[in-house]
């Protein structure tokens, strides 16, 4: 049976990496993750990895590139400006074709913003983030235990794929605390990444992993090869649908706030209204097929995000033949509670 | 098994054990078998400021962490009662530390108080800082949420463990609440 | 390359560098540090436990002349590259190869950490004082009064600062086992450029920390200079700025201690 404990996000979030099977973390301090690294400088060593607390976040994320190269499983984590660093590197793996896992505590923002809960890094998560034309995989976990869970999904799925994974939760994610049944999964096999790992040319030819394409036709190539994967990943998709079968209106939300969200749609269930909730799991690739189907049934759409509206931008895509949504967004600076989105809600359902 | 559901706003100044008892009530619902969170509110100053947390049990699925109503308050210092008092649900319960709040001037409205001296109690005890336990003990035995053994046996899991041999005084201040209560509360 | 009758084959490429022409212009000094690289790993026998980090810069193809897995890092960024490889395979044996700008400027915070950290990774950086394949603009090593195409009226020390001595800098950082600095001016200094990149692979071997070799390279097309004029430019005006010689060696600090 597996062990309950009662655990914060981000030490969920170490427990699960550790199940995952990774080998190596690399990160810089920054609120409101840091007990992330810290558990990590504790259990990493002892469970036989290492553990580098770098000079950047800069450093860090290409500390994690070269560790990916080595086909180890490796992760870094970070808090919003942080994220931003990381962002060079992240264009780098996802055009090398490398895996590796990346969790973003998101904070409030822009620029140094505050150490509160935010959705404001939707854009950059669910857009690539860096340079160039590329996505990863993105997770956002509600819960301590899908902060577990979702761990070890990406780092299946950063080498599935062989491409970076970010892990987005928020403030409210990495600082609350829940019990979690710390499962193990089956042992990761030795030889996931033999056939494209370095590790010095033994008795093969060398192999070169880059990201510069300058022959002709080769990096129009490797945009088409890299669409396909992307393409490849829709069948990754995954949502949380709550009380939608006979709902007037749904509810999309993502993460912490979807959460919060099915308490109001809960309450107001209770007082006779037909709501119900989508909670997007994977931000990219996006359910937009579910919420197609559910506009093509007739139901309206309302967006809640702690932001200044985003995701709602990939909802009213995937409902445009039909409907629209509505989009209330509470500003980062404070944390919600289901009761501040009571009133938004009734009045979409109008 | 009937629907259970209990949420609370735990707050004082920092290095009243707030964050500690918070920990111990969640930890006492997850050996319940119930669903817990528990939410830690940290003001700006790392000692001396105002903290609070949230912690929700339930036998339900728990959707919000967070709380702006709540159905009940442990209330340990007087900037505490002046900030969450007003937002306490109507027919909520309130634990307050009689010991340095004053309630007089409070618009106590529909909420039930329950006024327990903690810090004397701990004093007497002879651990001030236990009025934290004194005040969970007086929750307890208030709203029959949880059993105080499950709470007593979720110590261990809060107490550090070279502090362990203060387990049984813990234990204590829990119980001294609790009888405090059952003494000058109808319950 | 085949040996005809009555030919004596008296030198030969390493077998690690690939049998082609390279793109470096005549003159270059790339072409001698690749092949010195080699040699020394072939006679080490290592080529088969080794992962090359590869950096920005002209040099960012040389994985396409030597036979190793190689790693391609973000400018700058390949001491961290290294770190990550070198964590995660400490078996194996992991150089970077960089130039001045690469290293010396926008990756100035990944070579100092992974030096002071004492990363077991060895470290190849050409100084040419010029950025080379960006078309040839100031580098933090472009000497005082030389031109560029960023300092048309040549590079002062009171607007750009002083050339950066990276070997020096580098010898200062506790984690630092070898730093040293040769040239590729003239066949003596070939000669212990090559004994410099042996003895840096070894310290990397045996342990003891980062190693660090400087190697004084021409750059002719950005100094808009021929081949010979180069040479003669490294000799009489970068070794007087750059002195050659060793300024950390824990190897031979043992030695003398035991």
């Amino acid at each position: 049976m597996s062990e309950i404990k009662l655990l914060t996000g981000n030490e969920a979030v170490v427990h699960g990496a550790l199940a995952a099977g990774c080998r190596c973390y690399f990160g810089y301090p920054i609120t409101p993750q840091n007990a992330i690294p810290e558990l990590m400088s504790q259990l990493l060593p002892a469970a036989g990895g290492q553990f580098v607390q770098a000079e950047s976040e800069v450093a860090s994320a290409n500390m994690l590139l070269g560790a990916a190269a080595t086909g180890t499983r490796a992760m870094t984590s970070s808090s919003s400006p942080g994220i931003s660093l990381k962002q060079e590197a992240i264009s780098y793996m996802a055009a090398s074709h490398l895996p590796g896992v990346i969790v973003n505590m998101n904070r409030g923002g822009p620029g140094l913003g505050d150490i509160g809960s935010s959705q404001g890094d939707y854009f950059q998560s669910t857009r690539g983030g860096g340079h160039g034309d590329y996505r990863t995989l993105v997770l956002a976990p509600a819960s301590c235990q899908e902060a577990y869970d979702m761990m070890i999904q990406a780092f299946d799925l950063a080498f599935k794929y062989r491409n970076p994974v970010l892990v987005l939760g928020d403030a409210i994610v990495a600082q609350m605390k829940e019990p979690v049944k710390m499962w193990k999964p089956e042992p990761v096999s030795s030889d996931e990444a033999a056939e494209w790992r370095l590790e010095g040319a033994a008795g093969r030819e060398s192999r070169v992993i880059m990201s510069l394409y300058l022959a002709e036709g080769a990096l129009a190539q490797q945009n088409r090869n890299l669409v396909a994967k992307y393409e490849a990943m829709r069948a990754e998709v995954g949502a949380e649908t709550y009380e939608t079968a006979d709902a007037d209106l749904i509810v999309v939300a993502y993460g912490s706030i979807g959460r919060i969200a099915k308490s109001s749609v809960r309450r107001l269930r209770e007082q006779g209204h037909k709501v119900g909730l989508v909670r997007p799991l994977t931000l990219y690739p996006y359910p937009d097929k579910m919420l197609e189907n559910l506009a093509a049934q007739g139901k309206k759409f309302i967006t809640i995000e702690h932001n200044t509206g985003q995701m709602v931008e990939d909802v009213r895509l995937a409902v445009r033949r039909y409907t629209d949504s509505s989009f209330f967004g509470y500003m980062p600076g404070n944390m919600p509670a289901s009761e501040d989105f009571m009133e938004p809600i009734l009045k979409a359902l109008e | 098994m009937s629907n259970k559901y209990i949420d609370v706003i735990i707050a004082g100044f920092g290095g009243q054990g707030v964050m500690l008892i918070g920990n111990l009530l969640a930890y006492s619902g997850m050996e319940s078998g119930l669903n817990v969170t528990y939410m830690p509110e940290y003001g700006p100053e790392m000692r001396g400021g105002t903290a609070n947390c949230t912690v929700v049990v339930a036998s339900e699925e728990i959707g919000s962490p967070i709380i702006k109503t709540p159905k009940s308050l442990i209330i340990m210092n007087q900037p505490s009662l002046d900030k969450f008092l007003p937002r306490i649900e109507q027919g909520g319960l309130a634990v307050v530390n009689s010991s340095l709040v004053d309630c007089s001037g409070a618009d106590v409205r529909n909420a039930r108080i329950v006024q327990v001296p903690a810090n004397e109690i701990a004093d007497q005890l002879g651990n001030a800082k236990m009025a934290n336990m004194v005040a969970l003990g007086a929750y307890i035995e208030s709203t029959g949420a949880l059993s105080m053994e499950v709470v007593s046996r979720a110590l261990k899991n809060v107490i550090a463990p070279h502090y362990a041999h203060l387990i049984p005084k813990n234990a204590a201040a829990l119980e001294a609440g609790a009888e405090y209560v059952r003494k000058n509360m109808q319950v | 390359m085949s040996v005809h009758q009555n030919e004596e084959l008296v030198f030969s490429a390493p077998k690690l560098m690939a049998d082609k022409p390279t793109h470096y212009c005549p003159g270059c000094h790339h072409g001698t540090a690749h092949r010195l690289v080699a040699e020394v790993l072939e006679e080490m026998n290592l080529p088969e436990e080794t992962i090359c980090i590869g950096s920005i810069g002209c040099s960012v193809f040389i994985y396409n002349y030597m036979g190793l897995d190689a790693v391609e890092a973000p400018h700058g960024r390949a001491p961290a590259v290294a770190t990550g490889v070198k964590r995660s395979r400490p078996d194996r044996i992991v150089f970077t190869y960089q130039g001045d700008g690469d290293l010396a400027s926008i990756g100035l915070a990944e070579i100092m950490h992974a030096a002071n950290r004492g990363e077991r990774i060895t470290i190849i950086f050409v100084n040419n004082t010029v950025y080379g394949m960006t078309g040839g603009q100031m580098a933090p090593t472009t000497l005082i009064g030389q031109k560029t195409t960023t300092t048309p009226g040549g590079r002062t020390l009171e607007s750009e600062g002083a050339p950066m001595k990276m070997a020096e800098i580098i010898a200062t950082l506790g984690g630092c086992a070898y730093s040293t600095r040769v040239a590729l001016d003239t066949v003596p200094n070939i000669r212990k450029a090559k004994k410099a990149i042996r003895h840096a692979f070894e310290v990397q071997r045996k342990e003891l920390g980062l190693s660090f070799v400087e190697i004084l390279a021409t750059c002719p097309t950005n100094w808009r200079m021929d081949a010979v004029t180069a040479n003669k430019r490294l000799t009489e005006e970068m070794i007087p700025a750059f002195p050659l010689g060793v300024f950390v060696d824990a190897v031979a600090e043992a030695k003398e201690g035991a």
